[in-house]
């Protein structure tokens, strides 16, 4: 049977800064025309594992192939065929909508005769054809990041690398943001997708790579993860501190894994009581890609 | 240019001419919103050093070298315009690019290598240290200068001194870990630099220690080479200085390379 072409592979894939590993042994697949998630806290190695793939760092071990090329050697070539959106907004602020778009056609290499169908394409990607001439430090939190997604796919990448989409977004531009990606991905495009918001995993990953201190502890497609790592259903209780101490106690005597969310403690894995649920008053709730995260890492990830 | 094939994986080269353009293009997309200012403070800054130093120094030495103060400055100050707008521009220029817009990070996503980027970058600068170091020349022509043929050169020497200073002041932002450290190599290395280049008075009257310091200055080449291109080139001397600048600008070049790669690549 033929192996689905890699968009990514990344083998053994170690990174060290100093005394600090950020990236330590990751292996990562991402078949082209999928859309993988890339899910942990800050500090787990999401970012220095992207800026890796565009040959802004070089990994001390292991290899790495973008689009069949291997890295650091063949970086520029992968790169021309590959759009990154950074988490952090590296725009012209003081050009306007179109300059910008225009630099990165020009950077990205379109011909003189594409050129303009190709801003004028990214423009309408953003939905911010109505604001070509103003300014990017004129516009809102949620068009910049539109207008950052849009400057990445300017010239039609193969692989687009998006790094923290939506974060510090409000939930109405997140979701404006996530039917921008998911028209990406219904056009076949691959996509690696940085994120510590469960829910956008969830919704636009076919698979999840779970990351914790610069290693893949988990991989699958993120409901079967969560069938797999933490069961159906979770049960939230609510309480003071002092009651959120004593259920706890309650669930470790039964046998189940806890979960601490400020003003709630989640019981996971409920099936792991055989029968001998304790009686808690609580709200039942689908499990979900967190509760596997803390199952896994004993860490938060928000 | 045609769009490269990207169903054909190839191994691009290093200086490629798209990736050049790509950055150069954005400077003067860039350029288009200030060029105004850049351009009124290129101009009315030597015309106050003509008329400071000029006429009043010049009322108290009215010839120097053989020339009236009023020339001698206002070719000296071209070095200074040169200076002025590249190993400036340069040294914060670089930095904010890639400290606080990271600029650079975007453009290196892109298939633009460091040297690629930085070549752009210092080639941009010296094209505008070579036009605008044409000004106080300019001006001077206005206050007395004569024209002359070999005039024609000097956006050529600006150019090259400004690629040289553009690549220096690349080097320090690359080696700098905050802005404020510019302080130490603005006030030791490039006032000195810039007061003993035989602009404002002739480096003869130095002690010898100082002259031969002098000839390790690539502004004070620069100054003769100007003096030269208006009033009479100095044949092999005047090629050696040329030499000199042409040295300055490959090795800051290549060291420009070395130490922004350490700095934008992991």
């Amino acid at each position: 049977m033929p192996v689905a072409p890699l968009a990514i592979r990344l083998s053994g894939v170690v990174k060290r800064y100093g005394a600090i590993t950020a990236v330590d042994g990751l292996d990562l697949e991402v078949p082209e025309g999928t859309c993988i998630g890339l899910l942990g806290p800050n500090g787990a190695g999401k970012s220095t594992t992207m800026k890796m793939l565009t040959a802004q760092a070089i990994a001390d071990e292991g290899e790495i192939e973008v689009l069949g090329l291997p890295l650091p050697g063949q970086s520029k070539a992968a790169r021309a065929q590959c759009g990154v959106a950074p988490q952090l907004d590296n725009l012209d602020t003081t050009l306007t909508v179109e300059q910008n778009l225009v630099v990165f056609a020009f950077l990205y290499r379109i011909g003189r005769r594409d050129r303009k169908e190709a801003v004028e394409r990214a423009l309408a990607l953003a939905n911010l054809g109505d604001r070509r001439d103003t300014r990017v430090d004129k516009l809102s939190g949620g068009m910049r990041r539109r207008l950052l997604i849009a400057r990445a796919l300017v010239h039609r990448p193969r692989l687009v690398l998006l790094d923290e989409p939506t974060v510090g977004l409000d939930p109405q531009v997140r979701q404006e943001l996530w039917a921008l990606i998911d028209q990406l991905r219904a056009e076949g495009v691959s996509i690696l997708m940085s994120t510590h918001y469960i829910e956008e995993a969830e919704r636009l990953a076919d698979r999840v790579t779970i990351m914790s201190h610069g290693k893949a502890v988990a991989e699958g497609p993120p409901h079967d993860l969560v069938r797999e790592h933490a069961g159906t259903e979770a049960l939230e209780v609510y309480g003071p501190q002092a009651r959120l101490r004593e259920v706890e106690g309650i669930a470790a005597a039964a046998g189940l894994r806890t979960r601490r969310t400020g003003t709630s403690v989640s019981l996971l894995r409920l099936a792991d009581a055989n029968g001998n649920l304790p009686d808690l008053d609580g709200e039942r709730r689908p499990a979900n890609l967190e509760d596997v995260f803390v199952l896994l890492t004993g860490e938060e990830i928000g | 240019m045609a769009a490269p094939d990207v169903s054909r994986p190839t191994r691009l080269g290093r200086l490629e001419r798209p990736a050049l353009l790509g950055v150069l293009v954005r400077e003067v997309i860039n350029f288009s919103s200030y060029w105004r200012s850049t351009t009124f403070s290129a101009t009315v800054e030597p015309t106050i050093y003509l008329l400071a130093f000029g006429f009043g120094f010049g009322s108290l030495v009215s010839t120097i070298g053989g020339y009236r103060y009023v020339e001698f400055v206002g070719t000296g100050t071209v070095a200074t315009a040169v200076l002025f707008s590249s190993a400036f521009a340069a040294m914060f220029g670089t930095f904010i690019k890639y400290q606080f817009q990271r600029t650079y990070d975007a453009i290196l996503a892109a298939p633009v290598d460091t040297e690629e980027l930085v070549t752009a970058e210092a080639l941009w600068i010296a094209a505008r240290a070579g036009t605008y170091g044409c000004v106080p020349m300019l001006v001077a022509i206005v206050f007395g200068l004569d024209p002359s043929w070999g005039m024609l050169l000097v956006p050529f020497f600006g150019f090259i001194a400004g690629f040289g200073w553009a690549c220096f002041g690349i080097c320090i932002a690359g080696k700098a870990s905050s802005i404020e450290n510019f302080n130490y190599v603005i006030s030791a290395c490039l006032t000195p630099l810039f007061l003993v280049a035989g602009t404002f008075f002739p480096l003869d009257q130095l002690p010898r220690w100082a002259q031969v310091l002098g000839e390790f200055n690539p502004l004070h080449h620069l100054v003769e080479l100007v003096r030269g291109a208006a009033f009479g080139y100095d044949g092999w001397q005047d090629l050696g200085r040329l030499g000199v600048l042409v040295l300055f600008a490959f090795v800051t070049w290549r060291l420009a390379i070395r130490w922004m790669t350490a700095k934008l690549v992991d």
